[in-house]
């Protein structure tokens, strides 16, 4: 250890995550901006309403990762290729901390428009049972040692856990619950000023979320590169001393 | 490492637990058994098994009907559905939104006010709707709205 030796050489990123990294950094003000010129203060609570531009997006963003989860985890059991896994546990920690603006955007909105932070409503239950099973994965492989076991697992809960996401989706359509139904149906038309500036928001959102997630994959490609070389260095040396 | 055939068969395997379970939630019927507040209507309908119990009531804040008095903190209002509505006495300040016509949601207990129900809440929220809208002409600005709701 005490004498410098050579690393690996390192991945160089893919190309597309510098310039996703400016346009995140572009598209997020200027989507903000255009949120606030172009619709007007609700009637009935004013600009509070603006917080559906940051609150809709990062759940939107948070479902998305998490069908992200989902796919990676089918092509990585398939596939037995590692480099599947890497971008589910990517994604799902990005998705998890989408999740959490989530909520905690949603609880900001509710307590001066519904007048509490907080409700066990079906909307609000079933997103909080969604950022814990991806709290749960995220523990599970940090629980798990061998790599190989690591990714059938957290495949497993990643394919299991996104069984939630719809019920997430669909609660306020299901149930009847606090939680206003959605203003911009994925499957329906959009029209207003209102929603236009959400559709904005969300891809600035989505642009942001690609680039997070694209250098977390990155850093863990590194991360296992450097394991990999750490064990050879072990090997080398263990051998050395016979 | 599983053998293919053994891989193939446990994905599909999987698959059938994921479409299954998508598939219940679709079509089963426990969409009905997840109701976050009862209507007027559906409290009365129970008769005497809806009073003194914790329940959540949702409806609309009857037009007219709100009595807010600012000094002792004291707010009735009557909540309505389509076939029922029923008296709500409320203490503290609501959320600014509220107001009348508005959706709420009550929580507390169902009680005999003299020969009347009357809905004792504990805790009171307002449902607002999914669709925004710029402010007609002559309503106060958002700034204003602020305003006042300082000076209360």
């Amino acid at each position: 250890m005490n004498k410098a030796v050579q690393g690996p050489e390192v991945i160089a990123p893919p190309r597309w995550l510098t310039p996703v990294g400016w346009a995140a950094l572009l598209a997020f003000p200027a989507a903000q901006i255009t949120g606030f010129l172009i619709s007007a203060p609700d009637r009935a609570m004013g600009n509070l309403q603006k917080i559906m531009y940051v609150h809709v997006p990062s759940a939107w963003v948070a479902m998305v990762g998490f069908f992200v989860v989902f796919v990676a985890s089918v092509r990585y059991l398939w596939s037995r290729d590692l480099k599947h896994d890497r971008l589910a546990a990517a994604t799902a920690e990005v998705s998890v901390l989408f999740t959490g603006l989530t909520l905690a955007l949603g609880s900001i909105w509710g307590r001066p428009t519904w007048g509490i932070w907080w409700t066990w409503d079906p909307r609000l239950t079933s997103t909080a049972i969604m950022l814990l099973i991806y709290v749960a994965y995220l523990a599970l492989r940090s629980f798990t040692e061998d790599e190989e076991r690591r990714a059938r697992w957290s495949a497993a809960v990643g394919i299991l856990g996104f069984l939630n996401v719809p019920i997430v989706y669909f609660s306020v359509k299901w149930w009847r619950t606090l939680h206003q139904v959605q203003t911009v149906d994925v499957t329906g038309a959009i029209g207003s000023a209102y929603a236009i500036s959400l559709l904005i928001n969300s891809i600035a959102f989505m642009i942001l979320f690609a680039w997070l997630v694209g250098l977390r994959t990155q850093l863990a490609g590194l991360e296992r590169q450097r394991e990999a070389w750490l064990e050879e260095q072990a090997l080398s040396r263990s051998d050395a001393h016979v | 490492m599983t053998g293919k055939r053994t891989r193939t068969l446990g994905l599909i395997a999987g698959m059938v637990v994921v479409l299954g379970g998508f598939g219940y939630l679709l079509y089963g019927n426990i969409g009905e058994n997840i109701v976050f507040f009862l209507t007027p209507s559906e409290l009365l309908a129970k008769g005497g098994e809806a009073y003194d119990q914790p329940v959540r009531l949702g409806g609309q804040v009857k037009a007219g009907s709100v009595q807010w008095d600012a000094q002792a903190l004291d707010l009735r209002f009557v909540i309505k559905d389509a076939d029922g509505e029923i008296a709500v006495h409320s203490k503290g300040a609501p959320p600014q939104m509220f107001q009348t016509e508005m959706g709420v949601i009550v929580e507390g207990k169902l009680t005999h006010a003299g020969s009347q129900p009357l809905f004792e809440s504990t805790n009171l929220m307002v449902r607002h709707s999914n669709e925004y809208q710029p402010p007609k002409d002559g309503h106060p600005k958002p700034e204003q709205m602020y305003k006042s709701l300082i000076k209360d």
